[in-house]
């Protein structure tokens, strides 16, 4: 079996080097994992699931409550759906603010089978796209119910005020994104991600001035509470005052988003953090697909060694940006210098059919091909460029044509077109302007790829309930629906419809067997145990008193990460950054220097809290990366690759999730879920 | 693009807690590069404080885009920063020059208390849109999204209220602290909407008057909230909600 000689490597690997350092790892395997997809045609699944599913009557749902943790699209979503259902919710989040959490910087938009175009789009084109997309690593039926309600999340947002984008007769407009060829993409210019955040935290705080929901701002979750074997609380801290508090729920949804920042640098708010997942899987929830991490190909590039996160620019404007280096090697002209035959629009010439709209992984690898073999541009000559020119002529000249203007001068055409451009993607290019100094009107924006969305999490069931009982998890800190890459919007598209229109069905199923269970007094000893553990990994974390801060260790597990485990991997390299982040934690809990008191603000504390748990997942997505020898989306093997340089799948041998069960100090477990497809049938896939 | 170092000073202000009275202090920032943004000039700072076991500097941030509404430093008399229309965490070094004094505060509003440095409380915010800043719509009740058309100009002219990342800058702005252009943004975005109707009369009059229970003040119409708000959210909002107001106290019938 393969997984026997990975293990074998890594054990010749602690024995080669360091014998002291390493411990070993063990990896073996078992198929026991329920994913409990209801039986029956695909179209009919959710369905079925929905009506026979049990219920909590409205009186027993008011004696029931339900922690949130994570108050982003999804944890708002949930925790107001689950308010207005009449259970008591606490939510908690580490911003000041719900209205803060990192969803709210999404801004291309949100999918849904709506076929408002009347080009051929259902929701089997949606749910068939998105397993595609996917590389063939998703399950079929968690998509197809995505796509099921993709149309009630939009009905829904709209009711709530959210301004979507529309057209002059009134009605909702779509763009197109990256790996389809519909127009399925609802948006509010650069802010869509905003506007639906604003719609779902209105619909919590009228359930806070309901009475429905409590919430807790500024606290972040730091352990669960299992009591009989069930999810029956948390600890966390008020990271005001740093007291910690215990909080009892019948159940506990994690919606905490993803963890991005393992790689230091990425398009993820900097408080984006794996902490609660990570608890949740030192309890025994298991971690699912950790190494599909998505590198998103549009983004501006790293200046320098100062750089604290990288700024995305959307997807969006790959529909009508052109992607261009220059045909020279190590070209040092002006771009606008640089006549049109002596540019590669390299992915118009490898993907004629998609263009630049082929999906992320694709067009993030081809710009790193590009650079790697010497054709990037800019200082640093990581960077590609994505150039409005073409799309500023030809909007001009629609818009001259609109109002009737005949014999225009290229100049005036420049101008209507800069004006279309502006009110389309106005934001991002001020926001672009911003960072680099560079106006985008007049020069192509250089762009880069970077670490944008982890596909990878806590393996959920079809009810989005974990390994562990009570125990949820929904949105991006779920593995659930993207396979191994995540089209473009949609992950607001998952994160709404797991709390709008998941959740509230089936946890009412676990729920119901709970209506006898008493609220669980919090001076119950596991509460107490729970406390004390965070309370001395505190006390532990101070007094260490070293030399080196939060930061510096961040940084270079980011380094890491980024080198051996980022856009492509190999096995000699993923073994060298096992024993490196395994090094990297020795000398974090030795030499980490955090100032500052336990019982007050203190954003260090924070931070060392959570880069301490990006250090052992960085173990775990090094080791997951390992074991997976194939490449599938984001996942790409150096050493599985067609002779064209695209990714290669090995089905027979990989399909399956790889579920990590933790054991011990970097000891993991493999379980595996078979992947059937009953539907599509996956093939290579192609994009050109 | 053009880049160099520069050597600033800066005068910040230090605050242990909401009971702390707080005071200047000032720091040399040197070999600061011109591409940084401002918060990564902190960054650098902090991490030298931290280095000669100084505590460092606490101040909120989060999307480091603009879009969160979490930064909220004073820099030099102005909310955000010089840039116009810009948050904190968007103003870059290349706004200063070799041998600047930098002086960063916190938002100063007594409904807006000091945490520690140059973190302050916002939840009054919060508060104000509980009292009505909403849709009263249970979610799973809508009708379809194309079934009730918007005319585009009142969809654009609602999505420009609703981009207010409730910072809280025009307040700090503001000499009465008034919270008015914040408030009057929520309201103009659900009153331009047919689906923000029905609740429009209780919306206002009940946003108000939490905006006055939490202590901001009253708005004197000097437009300094607009001159700052880095989301550019006008002025005029505030006259919609004045207009609102007055009909909804006319016609209520409760
Ligand atoms: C720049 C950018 C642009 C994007 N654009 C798009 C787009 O156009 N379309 C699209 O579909 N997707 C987009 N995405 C992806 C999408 O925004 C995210 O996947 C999605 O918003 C995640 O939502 P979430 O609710 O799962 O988590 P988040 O929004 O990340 O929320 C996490 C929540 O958990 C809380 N939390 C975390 N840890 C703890 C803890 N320990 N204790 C307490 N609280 C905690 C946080 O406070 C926060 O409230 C984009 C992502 C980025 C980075
Ligand atoms: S109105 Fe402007 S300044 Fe005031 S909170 Fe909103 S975005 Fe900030
Ligand atoms: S950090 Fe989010 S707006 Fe500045």
């Amino acid at each position: 079996m393969f997984s026997k000689e990975v293990a074998e490597l890594l054990q010749k690997l602690n024995r080669d080097e360091n014998k002291d350092d390493l411990k070993i790892i063990s990896i073996q395997t078992n198929d026991m994992l329920n994913s409990k997809i209801p039986a029956g045609p695909l179209e009919n699944k959710w369905k079925n699931y929905k009506s026979t599913c049990k219920l909590v009557n409205p009186a027993n749902k008011r004696k029931i409550e339900v922690i949130v943790v994570g108050t982003g699209l999804a944890g708002a979503s949930a925790a107001a759906a689950l308010g207005e259902l009449g259970y008591k919710v606490k939510a908690f989040c580490f911003q000041d603010s719900p209205r803060r959490a990192h969803s709210i910087a999404a801004q291309g938009g949100i999918n849904a089978a709506k076929n408002y175009q009347n080009d051929g789009d259902s929701i089997y084109r949606l749910f068939y796209d998105t397993i595609k997309g996917g590389d063939y690593r998703a399950r079929e039926g968690n998509v197809h119910r995505l796509a099921e309600v993709s149309g009630n999340i939009i009905d829904q947002c709209v009711a709530q005020g959210v301004p979507f984008a529309r057209e002059y007769g009134g009605l909702l407009s779509n763009r197109s994104f990256g790996g389809t060829q519909v127009q399925r993409t609802f948006y509010a210019a650069g802010q869509t991600g905003q506007q639906l955040l604003i719609g779902a935290y209105q619909a919590l705080e009228r359930q806070v001035a309901l009475g429905n929901v409590d919430m807790y701002s500024r606290h972040e979750m730091l352990e669960l509470v299992m009591i009989d074997g069930k999810t029956r609380g948390i600890i966390c801290r008020n990271l005001v005052t740093g007291e910690l508090e215990r909080h009892f729920g019948h159940a506990v949804l994690l919606c905490t988003g993803g963890y991005g920042n393992v790689f230091y640098l990425s398009t993820n708010a900097m408080g984006s953090n794996v902490t609660a997942n990570w608890k949740a899987h030192k309890k025994g929830a298991l971690f699912a697909n950790p190494c599909f991490t998505q590198i998103h190909p549009t983004c501006i590039p790293v200046s320098g060694d100062h750089q604290s996160k990288l700024t995305l620019m959307s997807e969006s404007l790959r529909n009508d940006g052109r992607i261009w280096v220059p045909k020279k090697q190590g070209d040092n002209r002006k771009p606008n210098e640089i006549p049109e035959e002596e540019r590669d629009y390299y992915l118009e010439r490898r993907y004629p059919a998609f263009g630049n709209l082929v999906p992320r992984d694709v067009a993030s690898r081809a710009a790193k091909e590009r650079c790697d073999a010497g054709y990037g541009v800019g200082t640093s000559k990581q960077a590609v460029y994505l150039d409005y020119a073409d799309a500023i002529k030809r909007y001009g000249k629609i818009e001259a044509n609109k109002q009737g203007l005949a014999n225009v001068d290229e100049e005036t055409i420049i101008k209507l077109g800069k004006e279309v451009v502006k009110e389309k993607y106005g934001n991002l290019f001020d926001m672009y302007e911003k960072i680099t100094g560079e106006n985008p009107y007049e020069v192509p924006m250089r762009i880069y790829p970077a670490v944008h969305y982890t596909m990878g999490g806590l393996w959920v069931d079809y009810e989005l309930m974990t390994t562990v009982p009570g125990l949820y998890a929904l949105g991006e800190c779920n593995f659930s629906d993207h396979g191994a890459n995540r089209l473009g919007a949609s992950a607001l598209m998952q994160g709404l419809a797991d709390g709008y229109f998941v959740i509230p069905y089936t946890i009412g199923n676990y729920l119901a067997d709970e209506i006898h269970v008493k609220p669980i007094p919090t001076d119950h000893p596991a509460f107490a145990d729970a406390e004390s553990k965070v309370r001395d990994r505190i006390h532990m974390l101070m007094n260490i008193k070293g030399t080196q801060t939060v930061e510096s260790f961040h940084k270079r597990l980011g380094k890491i990460m980024w080198d051996k485990c980022g856009m492509a991997r190999n096995a000699e390299g993923l073994k060298q950054a096992i024993k490196e982040i395994q090094q990297l934690k020795q000398e974090f809990w030795s030499d980490v220097r955090i100032p500052g008191e336990i019982n007050e603000m203190n954003p260090e504390l924070d931070k060392a809290n959570r880069v301490a748990d990006f250090i052992e997942l960085g173990e775990l997505m090094c080791i997951d990366a390992l074991n997976r020898e194939e490449s599938c989306g984001g996942h790409f093997r150096e050493e599985h690759q067609t002779e064209e340089g695209e990714a290669l799948r090995h089905d027979d041998k990989f399909m399956y999730v790889a579920a990590w069960e933790m054991k011990g100090d970097h000891e993991w477990q493999l379980h595996k879920e078979d992947l059937n497809y009953e539907v599509v049938k996956p093939s290579q896939r192609s994009y050109k | 693009m053009e880049h160099k170092n520069i050597n600033v000073k800066l005068k910040v202000w230090r605050q242990r807690n909401s009971n702390d009275k707080g005071s200047f202090e000032t720091y040399d920032a040197n070999n600061i590069s011109t591409e940084m943004s401002f918060l990564e000039m902190f960054d650098v700072l902090n991490e030298e404080l931290i280095r000669d076991g100084k505590d460092p500097i606490a101040f909120d941030h989060d999307c480091r885009e603009g879009i969160c509404g979490m930064c909220s430093m004073y820099i030099n008399g102005r909310p955000h920063g010089p840039w116009h229309a810009n948050t904190t965490c968007q103003l870059h070094m290349r706004a200063f020059n070799d041998g600047d004094t930098i002086v960063v505060e916190p938002w100063r509003a007594k409904a807006f208390p000091v945490i520690k440095d140059l973190m302050v409380d916002r939840t009054a915010f919060d508060r104000i849109i509980q009292a009505g800043g909403y849709v009263s719509v249970n979610t799973g009740n809508a009708v379809d999204g194309n079934s009730i058309p918007i005319e585009k100009d009142k969809a654009d002219a609602s999505f420009a209220a609703a981009m207010c990342i409730g910072c809280g800058a025009c307040v700090a702005a503001c000499k009465n602290s008034s919270a008015m252009l914040f408030t009057s943004a929520k309201v103009a975005h659900l009153a331009l909407l047919p689906q923000g109707d029905p609740e429009r009369k209780s919306r206002v009059v009940n946003m108000i008057a939490q905006m006055d229970k939490e202590g901001f003040g009253a708005c004197t119409n000097t437009g300094a909230c607009e001159a700052v708000c880095p989301k550019e959210i006008s002025i005029s909002n505030i006259a919609r909600l004045n207009m609102e107001y007055t009909s909804a106290c006319l016609t209520s019938d409760k």
